[in-house]
């Protein structure tokens, strides 16, 4: 094993876009499960979105216009979702479930013309000044604008639950939905906005995928990346600063055993590639301290 | 006469199956306090939440201050100046009081100003509570102040108040009073819910009474006696519970310096509790929420386990028992919680009535249950306790606060245990099924059983009890024969009103 292979600076600078898809998608599941909705269908908003995206870039050349078209896919997927779990009351772990197949499916055909194909490029952005810190300027000051933009939406996403009204009348739907509408708040309307964005959200993780991070079209790509935002949400204790964190270590361990394998470590690559998920989950479950919002996964009806 | 603050015409509201509301019609003057009576069912609920704007009515008209009323949602309600308190706490236990508060205002300031505003009308109406706590670990007690200053920093016009009384001490009771009191004569009208007669009759100027949807009756409680007006919700003639004179039996319970610490942060630890409970007693516990009330039935049912000889049972040690094995020898508790502690809410009844009665009554064989017996066992309990539901397959849910609760105290009482614990035996219970509950528990004692009964409901205690001691921070009092004593006595043995301070509004 040669680590000196390993550049360390690369690794840490690969550990921000590996990470990515997972923080996006998991912060939009963030704010829909504060909303008192579990939505288990990540994964296949997730990979609809990386397909949406990946055509409309291609069609387009435009990476930008990519992403607002993942976005927009995600997020009528997830409608059809909020339809059924909102307006029929189905089973929220059902649909979810059947979520995931669907879009995993649907993406499959939809993308069908586009395998093998090229996604337009997405330069990084070499932040001026910032990027040129010797170190730390290769590692959080050089990369594309959509790693910035995901932070930013957690950021944002961390303000708007801590210090808005809005933010306050989303967590009080997700804690007690009852208590919610006596006191004359649209439970469905606020759960139908909070599941757009994780659809939406989610939408932007998986084209992170299809037009940076790999960048091509290949069914089933996502390869379980909803499902570890998904986890990621649980175990950071539905709190933004934690899921940043889970986020990271797991991109983290998943460059880091990348280039182990690359290195040719004396460990067998099975358990290289469980260690992302191990150290994760590990970590978070020490630090866990929090409850789940208090209607999470409970069908709303106003009968009374 | 001037025009009142709030007029009702002929408000109907039908559900599919009940008539919740029919041709209801009565007014409400500017700083009246007006008293709606009704048993559970009755509709109060429905036409306060029509006046709340939480339903629509299916014809009939309101007028508030002389103009068409029709709030659309709530918040069109409260915008006109009808604030509420409800019932079942609208509370977000996640969150602090000041968050909660936050959600029941229409232009809230920012979260620092409402913590201001909390501490100056809590310290002003005397009803202390700091913003920063979270509700999730407050007592039912300071749970509701949050809701009444929730309502009192909107100023409201109306004031619609259910059931507010219902954890409160008498002390505490007469500091509300004097807040409404003066709410009133600042002009606030107040329309008070509840099934405490004695304090319709020192509160309100007026009642209206429900009885199955309708209007059947209009009184000045002030004139009329509390068994008048009763009688006028039930309908019928109401049975007073008897309690028979019976000697002192042998000592069956003994709690020997019973202490344990606070099983959670906001807890409060049992202190050197030592009582003993003889057989055919009926030991009263009065106190406010929050004392130890929640610890000592765990720490008598086996939920919380303490040393061996803290207590005693027949003279054996049986602290460090778990529940079944204190079932199993005949030490039986109900406690407060209906909904997810004593009953689990989507279990069918008979479900439900295996969960306790599993060891007593012999429901299973080798770990396989008897459906058949559960079933009969279930159904001896709706019978016997005249529980409202169409049989025993139905889910606990489903059945009203009163229903269920003379369920789950039913259950109990039909395995003949030899000491039963109940605490808040009729938290919420309308006049009749509450003495049909107090009633069953002095049958039991009559039979030679000990009755434990920890509530906040003193009236209730003086009732049923032979002896009475009070919990104040994890102390039990010494017990006093509850013949005899006062209102001012009582006081004095719970400690004064705790934490509380009289209303000092500077008008």
């Amino acid at each position: 094993m040669d680590l000196s292979a390993i550049n360390p600076i690369l690794l840490l600078a690969s550990l921000m876009v590996a990470a990515t898809p997972i923080l996006l998608a998991a912060i939009g599941e963030l704010v829909v499960e504060r909303a008192g909705v579990l939505n288990l269908g990540v994964e296949g908003m997730m990979i609809t979105g990386a397909v949406c995206g990946f055509i409309v870039a291609v069609n387009t050349g435009s990476p930008w216009l990519g992403f607002i078209g993942a976005a927009i896919g995600g997020a009528l997927l997830s409608v059809i979702f909020g339809i059924l779990t909102q307006f029929l009351l189905s089973n929220q772990v059902a649909t979810g479930l059947a979520l995931t197949l669907f879009g995993l499916g649907l993406s499959a055909l939809m993308g069908q013309g586009y395998i093998g194909i090229k996604a337009p490029s997405f330069p990084d952005w070499h932040i001026p000044l910032l990027g040129d810190i010797p170190v730390i300027g290769p590692i959080i000051f050089q990369h594309d604008p959509m790693v910035y933009l995901g932070l930013a939406i957690v950021a944002a996403t961390w303000a708007f639950l801590k210090y808005s009204r809005a933010g306050l009348i989303l967590r009080a739907v997700g804690e007690n939905h009852e208590a919610a509408h006596a006191l004359g708040y649209h439970v469905m309307r606020v759960r139908m906005l909070a599941i757009m964005f994780g659809g939406a959200c989610a939408g932007l993780g998986g084209a992170y995928l299809s037009l940076v991070r790999v960048p091509q079209w290949t069914e089933g790509m996502t390869a379980g990346a909803g499902w570890i935002a998904l986890a990621i949400v649980v175990f950071a204790s539905w709190r933004p600063g934690r899921l940043l964190l889970g986020a990271y270590l797991f991109g983290g361990v998943t460059v880091l055993q990348l280039n182990l394998q690359a290195a040719g470590a004396a460990i067998a690559v099975e358990y290289l590639s469980m260690a992302p998920y191990l150290a994760t989950i590990a970590v978070l479950v020490i630090m866990r301290a929090g409850r789940a919002p208090g209607s999470l996964g409970q069908s709303f009806h106003a009968s009374r | 006469m001037t025009e009142p603050l709030l007029r009702l015409t002929g408000l109907t509201k039908a559900y599919p199956g009940v008539v919740a509301n029919k041709d209801v019609s009565f007014e409400i003057q500017p700083g009246e306090v007006h008293a709606l009576l009704g048993e559970n069912g009755a509709g109060k609920s429905t036409l306060v939440k029509t006046i709340y704007g939480l339903v629509k009515p299916d014809s009939g008209t309101m007028t508030l201050e002389g103009t068409a009323f029709t709030p659309a949602e709530p918040r069109a309600a409260r915008a006109a100046g009808v604030a509420m308190v409800f019932q079942h706490f609208s509370l977000f236990d996640a969150m602090n009081v000041a968050e909660n508060i936050a959600l029941g205002m229409e232009n809230p300031p920012p979260q620092r100003e409402i913590a201001a505003q909390v501490r100056k009308v809590s310290d002003q109406y005397g009803l202390p509570l700091d913003p920063d706590r979270v509700v999730g670990e407050l007592s039912a007690g300071e749970r509701q102040r949050v809701e009444i200053i929730r309502c009192l920093l909107q100023d409201p016009k109306l004031l619609i108040m259910d059931e507010p009384t219902s954890v409160l001490t008498p002390q505490e009771v007469a500091i509300l009073f004097e807040t409404l009191k003066q709410l009133s004569a600042e002009g606030t009208a107040i329309l008070y819910i509840s099934h405490k007669l004695e304090e319709i009759r020192t509160l309100c100027d007026n009642a209206t009474v429900l009885r199955l949807g309708e209007v059947v009756g209009e009184c000045d409680p002030k004139a009329t006696s509390a068994r008048e007006m009763a009688e006028l919700m039930v309908g019928t003639k109401l049975h007073v519970p008897e309690k028979a004179a019976k000697p002192a039996g042998e000592t069956v319970l003994a709690l020997q310096a019973l202490s344990a610490p606070a099983p959670h942060q906001f807890g409060t630890a049992l202190r050197d509790i030592t009582i003993d409970i003889s057989k055919g007693e009926v030991l009263g516990i009065g106190g406010v929420a929050g004392n130890g009330q929640d610890e000592l039935v765990a720490a008598l049912s086996g939920e919380m386990r303490v040393a061996p000889d803290m207590v005693q049972f027949q003279g054996q040690p049986i602290g460090q028992l778990p529940p079944n094995a204190r079932r199993k020898i005949g030490l039986l508790a109900a406690p407060e919680e209906r909904m997810g502690h004593a009953a689990a809410p989507d279990m069918s009844l008979t479900e439900n009535a295996i969960m306790t009665a599993m060891t007593r009554e012999n429901l299973t064989t080798k770990g396989f249950l008897h459906w058949a017996k559960a079933r009969r066992f279930a159904e001896g309990v709706i019978k016997d306790f005249d529980v409202r539901t169409p049989g025993p397959a139905n889910a606990a849910r489903s059945l009203s606060g009163g229903n269920l609760q003379k369920f789950v105290i039913g259950r109990e009482i039909l395995q003949a245990p030899d000491v039963l614990v109940v605490n808040q035996p009729t938290w919420g219970v309308d006049a009749s099924a509450a003495a049909a509950i107090r009633q069953a528990l002095l049958d039991l004692a009559a039979k030679g059983a000990a009755v434990i009964c920890i509530s906040q409901d003193l009236d209730e205690l003086m009732e049923i009890s032979d002896r009475f001691a009070a919990l104040n921070e994890g102390r039990l009092s010494a017990p006093r024969p509850a013949q005899g004593l006062t209102v001012e006595e009582i006081g004095l043995m719970l400690g004064g009103a705790h934490d509380m301070e009289v209303a000092h509004v500077d008008a």
